[in-house]
């Protein structure tokens, strides 16, 4: 399971490897931007060669472009809480992380799409949030590391009023804290 | 004070009644009216010319926009009556009116104003009533209202509802603006300005204070603001979200919905903070959007426990629930009506979303309005209209409608999106 990036990674490996969960221990390469300003993302095919160091400093897994804790929006369908399977890795690889770093604490925010009441809406997000917090603590979260909360239709990430936009903001977002 | 500007388009005519150089907040445009219109003639004031804020411009678009009188000319009339012994009653009956409104203006030594002013029926040739106020400068436009308000007391057998005030919420750019304006959209004044989202704003039974919900703790809070004096508190800020705030009829109470055990569930806590929430519902399910009977026993609400979300109905100290909404799959947002014998909610028909009033009897169901998104009902303290959301073009706006669906406005923000409007108590 181990897998230890050396050398050169290219760009399709990388990308490659940011939709696999066990992926932890890609934390212990260096911070992979390059120095120079991270306008291009790191999975873009056909740039530069990215040079990654001999991997003393441990990068934040959190924020690893390359480790599925970086991936942190869960999609609903209208009117859902219904975790879908694409998306079930996702909570498991944060599940375990928390389990393994007991300090750590988390929010959840529900999000939904702009149709209905507003109210309504922010309960829906609720239930949506509380949906991925079940099941993180049945992969091994504890409760008390995990707040949930909703923002509802009113903190909308798509800012349009068609079916691309209401996808987008059928959400629900992982934020650890101090972020 | 912003500057203001009041436009009415009423049975195809536009009048543009407010004194050139103000702009306005809202925009008032009546696009229905009722079926039996009282002919009224409100003649100029004498001594009201020279002031800065005319009043009988303003009795008259209060009166209009109720859609129960229509306007008759008064002009061209010499001498124009100010008193009753200077009416030509055969005269106004002429041109179709049945009632006249005569009066004048005094200014006082101390700055202030007298106004005075008669309410005549032109058929009988009595006075219906008559009343002398004193007001400053800054008071001309409530007094206005009030007048307004004995008007159509007298003329329609309604308690009025013009001297009372709207709050809603509008969003500039990214900002967030909580707002309170006299009853006609005049007079807009910002309470809270907020980098996040704020909903929900619920008024105080003595009209004094607001209950709202505000995302600036980056979750939802509902915080009690006072409107005298600006302070605020937040009354339920507990683990998960806090929302949708609404008072008991004494004003001691709010009823919120609280996500601390768990699901989304109706609780109890003190208007003025502290203490443990009392929780009222008990379901698996969601639970929100609790609204108390004027009489402080029955909370109604909103719940997806059958399965798609309908309105509830329960008593105020918790206890079985009973399901009100059966048409269609998506009845929310209910609110009760002053006199408690029906409520207006949200119906969704196919991708749209109307306003809806439900008799508790008989359980009939009128659905009142035909926008797209109608949202937030709220009824004026005399139960005639009904301020909601709607949006035109994709920018929210506030709209009412009469609760039997015959009169129909819509007051638009010149700039922003507006939404959430809740309509004031009657204050005394």
């Amino acid at each position: 399971m181990r897998r230890i990036l050396t050398g050169i990674a290219i760009a399709g490996l990388l990308a490659a490897c940011a939709s696999t969960p066990d992926e932890q221990e890609a934390a212990k390469v260096e911070d992979r931007v390059p120095s120079a300003k991270p306008t291009t993302k790191p999975a873009d095919p056909g740039t530069a060669t990215k040079p990654l160091g001999t991997g003393k400093v441990a990068a934040d897994p959190l924020k690893d472009p390359a480790n599925i804790l970086s991936k942190r929006s869960i999609y609903f369908d209208y009117d859902s809480n219904l975790v879908k399977d694409e998306y079930k890795p996702i909570i498991s690889a944060h599940a375990k992380y928390l389990s393994q770093n007991r300090s750590k604490r988390v929010r959840i925010e529900g999000n939904t799409d702009e149709r209905g009441s507003r109210e309504y809406n922010l309960a829906l997000g609720q239930r949506r949030a509380d949906a991925v917090r079940q099941m993180m603590e049945l992969l091994g979260a504890s409760g008390s590391q995990i707040e949930t909360l909703s923002f509802g239709e009113e903190k909308p990430k798509a800012p349009g009023h068609d079916e691309a936009a209401w996808t987008e903001n059928r959400r629900a977002d992982i934020r650890y804290q101090g972020e | 004070m912003r500057p203001i500007k009041l436009l009415i388009a009423a049975l195809g005519l536009v009048l543009l009644l407010a004194p050139a150089g103000l702009r306005a907040a809202l925009t008032i445009e009546i696009i229905g009216a009722g079926a039996n219109q009282i002919p009224i003639a409100i003649v100029p004031f004498r001594a009201e010319e020279g002031l800065a804020q005319k009043i009988t411009p303003v009795i008259a678009a209060d009166l209009a926009r109720s859609g129960l009188f229509r306007m008759i000319d008064s002009g061209g009339v010499t001498p124009v009556p100010s008193e009753p012994g200077e009416v030509n009653f055969p005269a106004w009956s002429a041109r179709g009116s049945e009632a006249l409104v005569i009066g004048s203006i005094t200014a006082q030594p101390d700055g202030r104003y007298e106004i005075r002013f008669r309410l005549m029926d032109v058929v009988k040739q009595t006075q219906l009533a008559g009343f002398a106020y004193t007001a400053s400068a800054a008071q001309l436009r409530l007094t206005a209202h009030k007048i307004a308000d004995v008007i159509y007391e007298k003329l329609t057998g309604d308690v009025g509802v013009f001297a009372t005030r709207i709050t809603y919420i509008v969003k500039r750019g990214s900002r967030y603006e909580l707002q309170v304006a006299d009853a006609d959209g005049y007079n807009a004044q910002t309470v809270l300005n907020s980098n996040e989202p704020i909903i929900s704003p619920s008024w105080s039974p003595d009209g004094t204070r607001l209950a709202y919900v505000s995302f600036e703790a980056n979750k939802p809070v509902v915080y009690v603001q006072s409107l005298v004096t600006g302070g605020r508190q937040a009354v339920a800020n507990f683990r998960g979200s806090n929302s949708a705030p609404a008072w008991s009829p004494d004003g001691r109470r709010l009823a919120v919905v609280l996500t601390r055990d768990g699901n989304s569930q109706v609780y109890l806590i003190s208007a003025d903070g502290g203490g443990t929430p009392t929780r009222v519902s008990n379901s698996s399910a969601i639970d929100t959007e609790p609204n108390f009977s004027p009489d402080g026993q029955l909370l109604l609400f909103t719940s997806d426990r059958g399965g798609s979300p309908q309105v509830y109905g329960m008593p105020a100290s918790g206890g079985a629930a009973r399901r009100l909404t059966f048409e269609g799959s998506y009845n929310v947002s209910p609110r009760f009506s002053p006199d408690g014998k029906s409520f207006a909610f949200v119906q969704r028909s196919g991708s749209r979303f109307n306003i809806a009033v439900q008799d508790l009897s008989t359980r009939q169901v009128q659905v009142l309005t035909d926008g797209s998104i109608d949202e937030s009902p709220s009824f004026a303290p005399n139960g005639r209209m009904i301020l909601y959301a709607s949006t035109v073009g994709g920018r929210g706006i506030l709209a009412a409608v009469s609760s039997d669906g015959r009169v129909r406005q819509r007051l638009t923000e010149t700039a922003g999106d507006v939404r959430e409007p809740a309509w004031g108590p009657l204050v005394k």
